[in-house]
């Protein structure tokens, strides 16, 4: 009889359980990033002063792990910025890995040194590290990064990765202008071992976090892959359509006003460079965030994210369109997202409804014409296209 | 080294051991424990009760003593499970022997 049995990754379900108070934690080690993006939402410069100053000191991010780890975490991100940057960050690191987590780590890997790349072959996270991608030339990544030589930079991070064997994928953003590199990329991601399917994208590119930057936002949203473009890339996966099978059987409706649909904050929990916990990533909204300087993590999961959560919508428009849109689901449309584009929790968000709408129109479940909050019948149209589908796949 | 009822083992420093929703996880930190470093080992009753005993001060014997009057069971049958676990995990070096 075998007393000890190996977990293979489709038995952690369990790690996620609704008896777990906080299966898993994205800690944004800094905001601070050696690139400077086009695209990015985040960042702040290497060196600023301010950030620096403000930055949780080793000390706190222990404390909050070591909380987490007593609620029964198990996955910790090490996001950012470039988490790298952060001096402390192999003590963190081993720490986190010390309580019996596993840890993702996003990196652009400009950083990465033989001393690092030792570590992670000794001490290997548990999940790939996964690495953005900007170009597959410093022709094109070094004009995205913004920083001359970050290409090459970039390279010698990755080798070092593959030369002590240490896993990692890769992901890129989708821009127009890296649309030659597209191929070459993929080709090249193809060659990595721990890659088994092709890299994933980022394309519809959220606006800044902290709504600090209207200029850059203008261009980032210049930057965003267009609804019909969106939907192609959707539609390469050869598994969209049985995807959307079970989606839409299980998913779609509208939400009346209720605002927070998404488990954010359920089992989960972001904490941003300054030590406030928050429900995901985008949600900053000063009145929605908790100082765990002041409150201990346990506090702000199981009282302060539960009140917030109960949010309902307010805005006349909000109602009349997303609060029946039956597209609720397969939209983007969220209170983090609405809050970063516009200032409040509850404007509909023009671009995630054309993308949605999109979506819809190509699946048949939508005429050019109609707008899906209008839409009677939403229930026959998904019953039909389950109906219909069902042998996809 | 020899697995024995007299034998001492405690776990290894190279792995950390969690209990989530009573359920024991032993997460490996270091690579060369198991086949690939993104495995996780759990442990039946039987195991995770051994487990939770290996201090490296009581031997095996003593362990299986210890169960057989906390569980009103078989010594014979407990030792041969303790010892069956110790051979597990020795394999996979999830613990180490005291000499």
């Amino acid at each position: 009889m075998p007393y000890v049995k190996k977990l293979q990754p489709h038995e952690f379900n369990f790690l996620h359980s609704k008896n777990i108070l906080l299966a898993k934690i994205d800690i944004e080690l800094t905001e601070r990033c050696n690139n400077r993006c086009i695209h990015c939402c985040i960042n702040q410069p290497e060196n600023d002063e301010g950030s620096l100053l403000r930055e949780m000191d080793t000390e706190l991010v222990k404390r909050i792990l070591t909380e987490a780890a007593n609620l029964g975490c198990f996955t910790v991100k090490f996001t950012g910025g470039e988490p790298l940057l952060r001096k402390d960050f192999a003590e963190i690191y081993l720490f986190a890995r010390r309580l019996g987590m596993q840890v993702i780590l996003f990196t652009n890997a400009r950083l990465i040194t033989p001393s690092l790349a030792g570590l992670f072959a000794k001490f290997p996270p548990g999940r790939e590290i996964e690495v953005s991608v900007y170009g597959m030339s410093s022709e094109s990544y070094d004009v995205v990064s913004g920083c001359s030589g970050s290409f090459l930079e970039f390279r010698q991070g990755v080798d070092l990765l593959l030369q002590y064997k240490v896993p990692f994928i890769v992901k890129g953003p989708l821009l127009y202008f890296l649309k030659e590199d597209q191929e070459a990329f993929e080709a090249w991601a193809e060659t990595i071992p721990s890659m088994d399917a092709k890299p994933g994208y980022s394309m519809n590119f959220e606006l800044r976090s902290r709504r600090d930057d209207q200029t850059k936002n203008e261009r980032i949203a210049k930057l965003r892959v267009t609804p019909e473009d969106t939907v192609a890339m959707f539609a390469r996966n050869p598994y969209y359509i049985a995807d959307m099978v079970r989606f839409c059987g299980n998913f779609i409706g509208p939400p009346g006003d209720k605002l927070f649909l998404c488990g954010a904050g359920q089992g989960s929990c972001c904490i941003d460079a300054y030590g406030h916990a928050q429900l995901c990533l985008p949600m900053r909204r000063t009145d929605t965030v908790i100082d765990l300087n002041k409150i201990s993590l346990k506090k702000a999961i199981e009282e302060s994210f539960p009140f917030i959560r109960e949010t309902k919508a307010k805005n006349p428009e909000y109602l009349r369109r997303c609060a029946r849109c039956f597209l609720k689901g397969l939209c983007e449309q969220c209170p983090a997202k609405s809050w970063v584009e516009y200032g409040t929790l509850d404007t509909p968000i023009e671009y995630f409804c054309e993308i949605a709408h999109a979506q819809a129109r190509f699946l048949g479940l939508l005429s050019v014409s109609e707008s899906a909050w209008d839409v009677e019948d939403w229930k026959e149209r998904v019953k039909r296209f389950v109906e219909i589908n069902s042998t996809v796949g | 080294m020899d697995i024995k009822p007299s034998s001492i083992f405690m776990p290894s420093e190279d792995v950390v051991a969690r209990v989530i929703e009573d359920e024991l996880i032993i997460v490996p930190l270091v690579a060369g424990i198991g086949d690939s470093n993104d495995e996780l080992y759990t442990m039946n009753e039987t195991g995770k009760a051994i487990w939770l005993r290996l201090d490296g001060k009581k031997t095996l014997s003593d362990i299986a003593v210890e169960l057989s009057h906390e569980f009103n069971a078989d010594i014979d049958m407990i030792e041969h499970d303790v010892l069956g676990l110790m051979e597990e995990l020795t394999s996979r070096k999830i613990v180490v022997g005291q000499e």
